[in-house]
């Protein structure tokens, strides 16, 4: 388990990923990758019960993520380098022909740390429920993770499997929605306006709770109480607030970084603003 | 449900059926049975236990069973996360909301990303009758078999539907297994072992090659026997996997009988006759004709009424089968 200094550490590191990435692949999602970075490096380094860097597609043993806004690959790809589960030399082979990190998750070509391909929205839920629901099968306490967009909750799959996951007392998932209050049109609340995400949560039976995405210590100590809240009989959600293109001062608070990569200016400018702290790939 | 073959000098056998049975019964027997042999078999359905005979499998394995509620595109997530969990789903619910309704999860969650898991498919096609065009589905094979990894398999009666569910529990990999809703003879051997991919020869000819799936098989039977009266020899292929589809079969078949037809109960767009003139095309150009739906939408009516109007009946295979032997000879 890595202590808040060096979690903090990684943070920036994973920011500077992101970005040469999306820049070298010339497109991809810079706007909801960075606002989910402590999320993925605290789960990654901190949270999860992890088998190792020998990655089983079962995951009997260990807790399982999935990411069902497939879009921020750019940011699973570098926290999943960054733990060890593929060489970080990789990432330089984001979105390019015969490469194994495709521009959306996927099983296909093997990348290690991925059980299922997402990109098509609203179908991530589902898949961590029958992950979950195999966990309990066989009898293994470890913990089913998932992470979901808010426009993404436009979806209805995603309110059939909140349903469903009430109903059957899923209660070793604890499914996170990136609140960033934005989609590719424009505001989430122009676009299509959802209301209150943790009321409808609640009504749907979930237990809800919510956490600063911003702030590393508050996502390390909500995600550690939200264990705490399982195998009480309720699904949990945390409704995670966070800022679109966090960490780089043009990107942030606006749908317009959702899917544009940067030029080499603005490039530069993002790297100035985001220290190397690990060493870059 | 015994079989008897009785040799006459026309044909090479005669099949024969004592009783009707649903295909989809064949299924729940089957997933019963297969759930006995593996402890990993796990059942989803999307409330039509009843109707997909699922019945059984549930009252012997509760805690393997998952009742999702109308809702088809979760069961199909969530059977993609159980094979995940090393588990081997099956999911059930009828042909129109097993591939149509949820063609993009099967798509993303299962075929691209190569889970197990077998997606059961009864009330395909126009014998589903009554409940009209919104449920009978004739696009189905079509859709399932343009997808990447996935294996597309339609048996023909009661005892090859169950034979079937017990193969695809033992093959990894997505499946798409297609039945259906009548009572339908039951004619073949119930102990012969289904094995993907590998067509079924019922009758050895050389003026015509007859290829049918499902519920078709039983109906080129029939048409084969009305044809053997007027001394003409058919080849009769059951063709219960349509992908991979066992090309050998269909090549070997028209290099003795030079000419070939297809029926089935499905849209002429997409299917079996498709597939056969896929290869045909590729390999060994021969004269041609389908039997299948004349792309058009279903309508209420019974099982036998609906098959004598779109066509499908054994006397329409009969009657292709006759205008392509004229044009066998004639050369075009």
């Amino acid at each position: 388990m890595t202590d808040l200094k060096e979690l903090e550490k990684l943070a920036p590191q994973v920011r500077r990923d992101i970005v040469r990435m999306v820049h070298d692949a010339k497109s991809g999602h810079p706007g909801g990758s960075l606002g989910c970075v402590e999320f993925f490096v605290a789960l990654y380094f901190n949270i999860m019960k992890l088998g190792g860097v020998n990655f089983k597609m079962d995951g009997k043993g260990e807790d399982m993520f999935f990411l069902s806004n497939g879009h921020i690959s750019p940011v699973w790809y570098s926290v999943l380098a960054r733990k060890g589960y593929f060489p970080v030399a990789e990432l330089a082979t984001f979105r390019k022909l015969n490469s194994r990190l495709q521009g959306h998750p996927a099983t296909h070509e093997g990348l290690p740390g991925i059980r299922v391909a997402s990109g098509s929205l609203g179908q991530g839920m589902s898949v961590a429920l029958g992950a979950a629901l195999s966990k309990k099968l066989n009898n293994d306490t470890s913990l089913v993770y998932s992470l979901h967009g808010d426009g993404e909750l436009q979806e209805g799959q995603i309110w059939e499997a909140a349903m469903f996951a009430a109903a059957n007392k899923v209660d070793n998932l604890i499914s996170t929605i990136d609140l960033n209050g934005q989609q590719i049109d424009g505001p989430t609340s122009e676009v299509l306006d959802m209301g209150d995400i943790a009321a409808k949560f609640k009504a749907f039976g979930w237990d809800v709770l919510s956490m600063d995405g911003a702030n590393m210590e508050n996502v390390v100590e909500t995600l550690q109480k939200a264990k705490t809240h399982t195998g009480k009989g309720k699904p949990v959600v945390i409704i995670m607030h966070t800022i679109m293109g966090n960490g780089v001062d043009y990107m942030m608070h606006t749908h317009k970084w959702h899917g544009v990569a940067p030029n080499d200016e603005e490039l530069d400018r993002a790297l100035g603003q985001l220290p190397e702290t690990i060493g870059d790939y | 449900m015994e079989t008897t073959e009785l040799q006459v000098s026309s044909m090479e056998k005669k099949y024969t059926y004592t009783e009707k049975k649903d295909t989809r019964s064949g299924f729940g027997a089957g997933l019963l049975e297969a759930g006995k042999a593996n402890p990993e078999v796990v059942a989803l359905c999307a409330d039509l236990t009843g109707s997909l005979k699922m019945d059984a499998f549930k009252k012997e394995f509760p805690e393997r069973f998952f009742q999702v509620g109308i809702a088809e595109a979760n069961m199909m997530g969530v059977a993609a996360g159980l094979a995940i969990g090393g588990k081997v789903p099956f999911t059930g619910t009828f042909a129109n909301f097993s591939t149509g309704r949820v063609y993009d999860q099967i798509r993303q969650s299962i075929a691209y990303s190569e889970k197990n898991v077998k997606i059961c498919a009864s009330h395909a096609g126009l014998t589903l009758g009554e409940d009209g065009a919104t449920h009978q589905i004739l696009e189905d094979i079509g859709m399932m078999r343009m997808l990447p990894n996935m294996v597309v398999i339609n048996p023909c009666d009661y005892n090859q539907t169950k034979q079937a569910t017990l193969a695809i529990a033992k093959y990894y990999g997505p499946v798409y297994l297609r039945f259906g809703r009548p009572a339908w003879p039951v004619f073949t051997d119930p102990n012969e072992e289904f094995v993907i991919g590998k067509a079924q020869q019922m009758l050895s000819g050389t003026d015509i090659t007859i290829i049918a799936c499902g519920h078709m098989v039983w109906n080129a039977v029939q048409a084969a026997e009305e044809l053997a009266k007027a001394g003409v020899s058919v080849d009769l292929i059951n063709m219960h996997t349509i992908k991979p589809l066992d090309a050998k079969a269909v090549i070997s078949s028209v290099a003795k009988t030079r000419c070939v037809l297809t029926a089935e109960e499905h849209q002429r767009n997409g299917g079996l006759g498709e597939a056969v003139a896929h290869v045909l095309a590729l390999a060994d150009p021969v004269p041609m004709e389908i039997v299948a739906v004349e792309d058009v939408f279903g309508e209420s009516g019974t099982p036998a009424e609906l098959l004598v109007k779109y066509g499908l009946d054994s006397s329409d295979i009969v009657k292709k089968a006759q205008k392509l032997l004229s044009r066998k000879t004639a050369g075009n």
